[in-house]
């Protein structure tokens, strides 16, 4: 089967026979080109989906008080409740073996930011150490914030990529001074980078005691945010952070004395719980793209068998030459095996490279928050390159044995 | 060369058996040319069609260079026709994609041969039919007469211990027919035994014994005094 003469044979018979070649190999050629197309847009999805997901780390438990907005337990409605450095010191001790990274934050919308005569309205936000690694923040120059800061009420600050830009233009901001609200000083000690884009580079973080002093604060805090250890099993992992966030959605319940219902006073928001639904998501799409991608490829499988039959059919008379002359049962399966196979790995190829162009001139003008990178990537590409060679053989499989059945005594009967 | 020993063959049609061979004894020795006469339904094509091990036989024995025929499961009976065997058809059965050198060339291929010793041997062939200018040709640029002599060429290619043709001239004009038996009386005249199939009485004068096949029997076995058919042309 893979000897040079034999080659030579296909090749002689398909370049005499360009039209039936053509039409084996269109079905074939488009097949791939939808099925990579789909999966450029799957993965594309899956890409979207996940960056606007994973500018925060996945396995974030954020915690929010408000206003009641039900009676309880002869309590009106329109209570605000506030949550304290005693809450937080309480969370941390009493759910410390699944905490991995913790941090309260005060924060501040629109806060005046000063640096020489360049001036703008940022997000404030009193946060702990721990902050960088719940909001998936990457340092690029400088540090973020330390527990030394915190215990000293170090007037340091950590601000956005964006803010850098904005105020320092093309300065240096590690060790300069900015001035917050007009009246307090602090000194930059790091930039960060977020996933989340240049909306959450727009903030800038300073030590949350710093904050609750500044913004005369007392011991409140607006919000508390935990990541939850993971273990190496994802429902696991999930089913440990669920458990966490309703144990504490009970235990600030009881603490306020707020009603089981009422989601906007005591609001504890898991994202593992989202992020699995999501995934879930994810996997569905892919799966129905696949599902759509598999279906087109056997019809194209389908159809090349088809035309193979039909080819076998017409070249019936030829095939009882051949054996007439001498051809083995083995030698004409081989042709025409080798034949099926060779078209359908050839134009498959071309179906493959023509849809990763079409992706790579596509991407530009589909590209959205939530479809970013239409790439087939490396693997889906051999995976289909496999399946081609099979399905080749498959195609070619039962029009060849057909062909070695033929009869050459059949064949040769003068019309 | 061939021996054959009360050969009987028949076909079921439905519930019907039609007996077509009723017991044909028939020997060829190397270097003859025999032409096998009879009407349509005579036997005479599927009597071909057993020597050249298209078909099997149901009774008898069938010798051919010493070695018996039976038995044969597809790959035995291909390596045998390619070992043993030339036709030669009433319609040419030229692969039509294929040039005049390719076609010739093909059995060639099947002995596995490399490609420049078939091209070369090809080639011999069809000066021998007199086409070597026409060896890149097409079959559907070619006569008729030159279709079969491109069919000849082939046949002869693998160097075979027979020659079967079946009707060899059937789709050719008086002329062309008898230069094509012209050819095969000079092929037969090298010394390389040939079988023809035939209902046309002039062009079994031209082999030298005839065989006449009537009802699936051998009803007249003789020796005939050759007819050149140079002589006609």
């Amino acid at each position: 089967m893979f000897n040079v003469e034999s080659w030579q044979e296909i090749f002689e018979t398909i370049r005499k026979n360009k039209l039936r070649t053509f039409l084996t190999a269109f079905s074939v050629f488009l097949g791939i080109f939808i099925l990579v197309i789909l999966m450029g847009f799957s993965n594309g999805i899956e890409n979207g989906v996940r960056s606007q997901f994973e500018s925060d780390a996945t396995n974030k438990i954020s915690i929010r008080t408000g206003i009641t907005t039900k009676g309880y337990q002869g309590l009106n409605p329109g209570r605000r409740l506030q949550l304290r450095n005693s809450d937080y010191d309480n969370l941390n001790q009493k759910f410390e073996d699944n905490i991995e990274y913790k941090t309260a934050t005060y924060s501040t919308w629109g806060g005046q930011v000063n640096y020489k005569n360049q001036q703008g309205s940022y997000r404030i936000e009193g946060a702990n150490a721990d902050q960088q690694f719940i909001e998936n923040q990457d340092m690029v120059s400088g540090r973020f914030l330390n527990q030394a800061d915190l215990d000293d009420n170090n007037k340091v600050a950590v601000i956005g990529q964006q803010m850098k830009t904005d105020l320092f233009l093309e300065e240096d901001p590690i060790g300069k001074i900015i001035i917050l609200n007009n009246n307090v000083n602090f000194q930059v000690v790091g930039v960060y980078t977020d996933p989340g884009g240049s909306r959450e580079e727009s903030r800038l973080f300073i030590p949350l005691t710093a904050a609750q002093q500044v913004f005369n604060a007392g011991q409140d805090i607006r919000s508390i945010s935990y990541t939850v250890k993971m273990s190496d099993n994802f429902d696991e992992a999930v089913e440990t952070s669920t458990a966490m966030a309703a144990a504490i959605d009970q235990d600030l319940r009881g603490r306020f004395t707020v009603s089981p219902d009422d989601r906007s006073a005591v609001n504890v928001f898991n994202t593992l719980e989202e992020a699995k639904k999501i995934y879930g998501l994810i996997d569905t799409i892919r799966l129905v793209f696949w599902f759509i991608g598999i279906g087109t490829i056997i019809a194209g499988i389908v159809g090349v068998s088809n035309i193979m039959l039909i080819i076998v059919k017409e070249r019936t008379k030829e095939i009882g030459i051949r054996k007439a002359l001498g051809a083995l049962p083995s030698q004409i399966t081989g042709m025409i095996l080798q034949e099926a196979i060779f078209i359908t790995a050839i134009s498959g190829l071309l179906g493959l490279l023509a849809g990763v162009f079409a992706l790579e001139a596509l991407s530009p003008l589909v590209e959205t928050d939530f479809l970013r990178y239409p790439k087939a990537d490396l693997g889906t590409s051999l995976t289909t390159l496999a399946i081609l060679i099979i399905a080749g053989a498959l195609a070619g499989f039962i029009p060849a044995r057909r062909a070695a059945n033929i009869r050459p005594i059949e064949a040769l009967r003068d019309e | 060369m061939i021996e054959i020993k009360d050969l009987h063959k028949s076909y079921k049609t439905g519930s019907n058996s039609l007996h077509v061979l009723k017991g044909i004894n028939f020997s060829v020795k190397e270097g003859e040319l025999v032409s096998i006469m009879g009407s349509s339904g005579s036997g005479k094509s599927t009597l071909l069609n057993i020597l050249g091990m298209l078909d099997e036989a149901d009774e008898g024995s069938y010798t051919l260079d010493n070695t018996p025929i039976k038995n044969l499961n597809e790959k035995i009976a291909a390596q045998y026709r390619n070992k043993f065997l030339g036709f030669i058809f009433q319609s040419f059965n030229l692969i039509n994609y294929k040039n005049a050198m390719d076609n010739v060339a093909l059995p060639l291929y099947y002995q596995k041969l490399p490609r420049r010793e078939r091209e070369e041997r090809a080639m011999h062939y069809l000066e021998k039919v007199g086409l070597a200018d026409w060896a890149d040709h097409l079959p559907n640029q070619l006569s008729g007469g030159q279709k079969q002599r491109v069919a000849i060429a082939r046949a002869l290619a693998s160097d075979p211990k027979v020659l079967l043709a079946d009707e060899p001239t059937g789709a050719l004009d008086t002329k062309t027919s008898y230069e094509v038996m012209d050819l095969i009386q000079g092929i037969n005249e090298e010394g390389r035994t040939i079988l023809i199939v035939t209902h046309e009485p002039d062009i079994a004068e031209m082999t030298k014994r005839i065989v006449n096949l009537k009802d699936g029997r051998i009803i007249d076995d003789t020796l005939v005094n050759q007819v050149k058919a140079l002589a006609h042309v």
